[in-house]
């Protein structure tokens, strides 16, 4: 099992070294070397200490590793070759990060809003203004959805200029882009929730438009609606929607994507392609 | 190849299919009353509007209409509150066939479903969301309104003005079942945007 580099591996504690076999002589010399001898004694007592201490983390990595196997995966994850990269290349995680800042902070305002025609409204404003940090939480999320349709249209932008899009990572952008229309469909659904003047009429006009698509749209506005008319099901639907169904198939979907960019890795940025290809141009004349 | 000559199926692959088979009975089990059970809502008649009391008939005249507040939902509080604008029908300018004794216009926008107001100074009905604008009779003056206003039915009880059930109407004034607002009715467009068993 080696989990871990150089330093923090698995050591031997160390013995405790150079004690002075007891020297016969007066008094005060001997009361002085005993002194120094429990010295050294609580110094090596305190040296295994700090190396049984720094066994702990390594030993619990080791029992996770004997049970799952998950040594080789992590190294694998985390000591993989990438490309020469930058700062673009951080685009991706920082979605990621964005959408696990909605996860928490959206768990967290599920603790005290209600999702009803009646109650919703008050019990946003009863987390915005009574609330404990109320307000920042609720700022965050609000925010938070700005901020993580920006960072992913920096990350699109990032992959199609350059390149990254191209074979074998085909699919990782379809991927890509069915998370672009799930978070969109969050923020629909979300904006629905605070159940204030905004709200409610930005959410008639996209369900409207919804319905004005051919054949299908009418029927489509009437599932979102649950009914002809913005009735009792639909906050409660949008909310399902909004908490349940549509998070649950973001992270499927955000696990099925991170796998892909592991296991086919990450494209270099096009100019280091380009020089790499002149020098073999060059061996090659 | 089978066990024995002329074995068309074996064992192994019979038992696969078996298991699959059992699998996906067990998954349509669960998935087709789910499904069904978020569906619902659009195979099912949403609850028939009751005829609400607007009002005496002498709170209308045919010259100007007066906003009155009817329920679309109770369940909803606010939310489920309309605004409808009524006047007593002028048999000199209303030619349509509706055979309604009030005009009862819906402030539904056909455009995307904002809620318009009644200008009185220039007769029209004006969109805050997208500019759409109608006419006197709920025809669309302009803007990107798809058809006229909806109406709701109409009828006088003991003296009082009753308003009904909302229904849509093509540019010609001709009644049709409920639609979205966004949804044309003119011609083919009916059946592109066909009336849902929900209205």
């Amino acid at each position: 099992m080696k989990l871990l580099p150089g330093p923090l591996r698995r050591r031997r504690p160390a013995e405790p070294d150079g004690r002075p076999a007891a020297v016969p002589g007066d008094g005060d010399l001997r009361r002085g070397h005993d002194a120094l001898v429990r010295e050294r004694e609580k110094e090596a007592e305190r040296q295994r200490r700090r190396e049984a201490a720094l066994e702990v983390p390594i030993s619990v990595a080791g029992w996770l590793d004997e049970r799952t196997g998950l040594g080789p995966f992590m190294r694998g994850l985390l000591y993989r070759k990438v490309p020469p990269s930058n700062w673009f290349y951080t685009l991706g995680s920082a979605t990621l990060f964005a959408f696990l800042s909605q996860a928490v902070t959206g768990v967290f305002l599920a603790m005290y809003y209600r999702p009803s025609a009646t109650e919703a409204y008050t019990s946003v404003q009863h987390i915005t203004n009574d609330v404990f940090l109320g307000q920042l939480v609720r700022g965050m999320h609000k925010w938070g959805a700005t901020v993580m349709m920006v960072l992913i249209f920096l990350h699109l932008g990032r992959t199609f200029f350059f390149g990254a899009y191209k074979y074998p990572r085909e699919l990782n952008w379809i991927i890509g882009v069915v998370l672009l229309v799930l978070t969109m469909v969050m923020g629909l659904t979300g904006y629905l929730l605070p159940f204030d003047q905004r709200s409610f009429w930005a959410t008639v006009v996209a369900v409207n438009l919804n319905s004005s698509g051919p054949i299908i749209g009418p029927y489509l506005a009437d599932f979102l609606r649950g009914g002809a008319e913005f009735g009792a099901t639909t906050i409660s639907r949008f909310y399902a929607i909004h908490m349940l169904l549509v998070p649950g198939l973001m992270a499927a979907l955000i696990g099925a994507h991170l796998y892909l960019v592991v296991k086919l890795g990450v494209t270099a940025p096009p100019w280091m392609k380009a020089e790499k290809a002149r020098e073999l141009a060059k061996e090659e004349i | 190849m089978g066990a024995y000559d002329g074995e068309t199926v074996t064992r192994r692959r019979l038992f696969t299919g078996g298991a699959l088979a059992a699998g996906g009975i067990a998954t349509t089990a669960f998935a087709l009353p789910a499904v069904g059970f978020a569906l619902g809502p659009l195979f099912e008649r949403t609850e028939p509007r009751m005829f609400q009391d607007v009002g005496p008939v002498g709170d209308f005249n045919p010259q100007s209409y007066v906003p009155k507040v009817i329920t679309i939902d109770a369940s909803v509080g606010e939310a489920g509150k309309s605004t409808v604008y009524v006047r007593k029908r002028d048999p000199s300018r209303d030619t349509d066939h509706l055979h309604q004794p009030y005009i009862a216009i819906s402030n539904r926008c056909m455009h995307l479903g904002c809620p318009v107001r009644y200008v009185q100074a220039s007769e029209r009905f004006i969109c805050p969301c997208h500019g759409g604008v109608y006419q006197f009779d709920g025809k669309v003056a302009g803007g990107p309104p798809v058809r006229p206003l909806d109406r709701f039915e109409t009828r006088v009880v003991k003296g009082r003005v009753q308003v009904g059930p909302r229904f849509s109407l093509d540019s010609h004034l001709h009644r049709f079942k409920v639609r979205d607002p966004s949804n044309h009715v003119d011609g083919l467009w009916q059946y592109i945007y066909p009336s849902r068993p929900t209205t």
